[in-house]
């Protein structure tokens, strides 16, 4: 049997994402192909590139541009037959896509995959990451979405699969319809694969503040972030968001300033190389997973930090 | 129209679970339990669609045992007009929960289902996409904004780059992300009122739904703990270190 993997993209290039959930089904033992739903061919190019891939299965029509989640099954049912595991990582891709091809086969999905220990046997946070379970898989089947963070990422260059051609059939009941893309433009690095990352929280006080963090971003090229705390107070948007139900992160270098280091943001970041807390609040628990605290006054501090940089 | 909105009872948010002295599952023992807060969203979305005059009923729906009527009572605190109860003693995993909700919404025939991204228990974030999927229905994950248009909605989904806009045919499964409103507090003669309202028991097994164990726990530890660093005096001795120690700067 083989595993299939979900290639994630925007049409133009793949998420490195797709790299790091490669990895993970490396450790499976066996043969790897990839599905790409896309309206772009030059993505599937870009796959068959990738470290250890035998097949990309490539399904290219122009309503894959935006990925319905509802298309996507339909595309995985076709061949669905052939492999015994199917991976995505867990972006807010991946979560959409999975469990619904995962209930049409009739399998019981595997969420936030962190090791794979056999390929029966699974580590995964639950709990906000405040817990690691051990889970022990009974089916012949199984869907996994992968937490990139935990595992490396193969070459996107050294490989050179097979592309397969697949007829794109109609079938789609177009129950739903893609409207529109609001997404944010930035020249910096994206979140989940900078390797630095410079977050604020609550402490922030507003979204103006939110600038001071810019500055030193563009020095150390690295992607802004921001707590729960921040996003739901309306200081940075929504896909700034790090913590279990955000964005897991994994930096050689993650900045928290003015985070007080909730368990649930904790759980995105914690896997980071190097970590800085930067907040006035000396009991802060951010300082516990902190290889370098500095107490002070963020507002100080920001200003000084980008002029020795 | 009618929406139904399934809900899961969870500890509370606030309160940190450990896993139980043996390891083989989390310690829930004295450990304060509320509605999921997806689900909380989730329920007073509905509540403010009934309010806007665009629904007449809001149906809520939960999964297992006695206890789980403590939400439902809370859900019927908040507004919703009654609720369900499908009874069993032992936890389901998403997919029987998706297969459970299948029977519930073939009884009900919602025009909408309204329902938390995820759970804050497992971190699971299936069962609305299974549902829809088993139905065959559309769906619109990760909501910040629900808009009923006639025959549809129209949702905005949170997404890794920015915000995507669906629009699905009725009847579709929306699932709630966090800031798409911020729930109300139940008032006290509203909680009065609630225990009037009517909950239906149904048995699991009449719903002709068998949960299987298909994956198994086997073990709860606590993640690795890190190292707990230094504190450095000031912005120069921070650079520094991240210069000459961690060297994770130029």
């Amino acid at each position: 049997m083989k595993t299939l993997v979900l290639v994630e993209h925007d049409n133009a290039e793949v998420a490195a994402a797709t790299l790091s959930t490669v990895k993970a089904a490396s450790s499976l033992g066996q043969g790897i192909d990839l599905l790409v739903t896309t309206n772009s061919q030059d993505v599937v190019q870009k796959a068959s590139k990738i470290e250890g891939v035998s097949k990309v299965l490539s399904f290219v029509d122009d309503r894959f541009g935006n990925e319905i989640a509802e298309d996507v099954a339909e595309c995985v049912l076709q061949v669905a037959n052939d492999y015994n595991f199917f991976l995505a990582s867990s972006s807010t891709t991946g979560k959409n896509n999975l469990p619904r091809f995962a209930a049409l086969l009739d399998i019981q999905q595997i969420s936030e995959v962190i090791e794979i220990i056999d390929n029966t046997t699974f580590k995964k946070p639950i709990y906000a990451g405040a817990c690691i379970a051990t889970v022990k898989t009974n089916q012949d089947k199984n869907v996994l979405s992968i937490r990139t963070t935990a595992f490396d990422k193969v070459s996107a260059e050294s490989g050179n699969a097979e592309i397969v051609e697949m007829p794109v059939t109609d079938t789609s009941s177009k129950k739903s319809a893609f409207v529109k893309n609001e997404l944010t433009e930035s020249d910096r690095p994206e979140l989940t694969s900078a390797d630095i990352v410079i977050s604020g929280g609550r402490g922030m006080q507003d979204a103006d503040n939110f600038k001071l963090l810019d500055g030193i971003a563009n020095k150390l090229n690295a992607a802004v972030g921001a707590s729960r705390a921040a996003v739901d107070s309306g200081f940075a948007p929504n896909d700034y968001q790090v913590g279990q139900t955000g964005k897991s992160v994994a930096p050689n270098l993650y900045i928290a300033v003015g985070i007080s280091g909730a368990i649930q943001h904790l759980a995105g970041m914690k896997d980071s190389k190097t970590i800085v807390a930067i907040n006035k609040d000396e009991e802060a628990p951010i300082f516990k997973v902190a290889d370098y605290g500095l107490v002070g006054d963020l507002f100080e501090v920001l200003p000084e930090l980008e002029s020795k940089l | 129209m009618k929406i139904l909105v399934p809900i899961k009872r969870v500890n509370d948010y606030n309160v940190k679970v450990r896993p139980n002295q043996s390891n083989t599952d989390v310690d829930l023992s004295n450990v304060k339990m509320a509605v999921n807060p997806f689900c909380e969203i989730a329920i007073e979305e509905a509540i403010r669609i009934k309010e806007s005059g665009n629904a007449e009923e809001v149906v809520v729906v939960t999964v297992g045992d006695e206890k789980h009527q403590e939400q439902l009572r809370t859900a019927l605190a908040l507004g919703a007009d009654r609720a369900i109860h499908v009874k069993t003693e032992n936890p389901l995993q998403p997919l029987d929960v998706a297969k459970v909700l299948v029977k519930v919404f073939e009884k009900e025939s919602p025009e909408l289902v309204l329902m938390g991204k995820q759970g804050i228990d497992g971190d699971h974030n299936q069962t609305g996409q299974m549902l829809a999927a088993m139905l065959g229905l559309p769906q619109a994950t990760f909501a910040s904004k629900v808009e009923l248009q006639s025959g549809s909605v129209e949702v905005t989904r949170e997404i890794d780059g920015g915000l995507e806009t669906l629009k699905a045919e009725l009847p579709a499964v929306v699932t709630t992300d966090l800031r798409l409103n911020e729930p109300r507090y139940a008032s006290l003669p509203n909680i009065m009122k609630a225990k009037r309202k009517p909950i239906d028991e149904l048995d699991l097994a009449a719903l002709g739904v068998s949960p299987e164990n298909r994956v198994e726990l086997v073990a709860v530890e606590s993640p690795a703990e890190r190292q707990e660093g230094i504190k450095v005096e000031s912005v120069d001795e921070l650079v520094e270190k991240l210069k000459n120690e961690a060297k994770v700067i130029e």
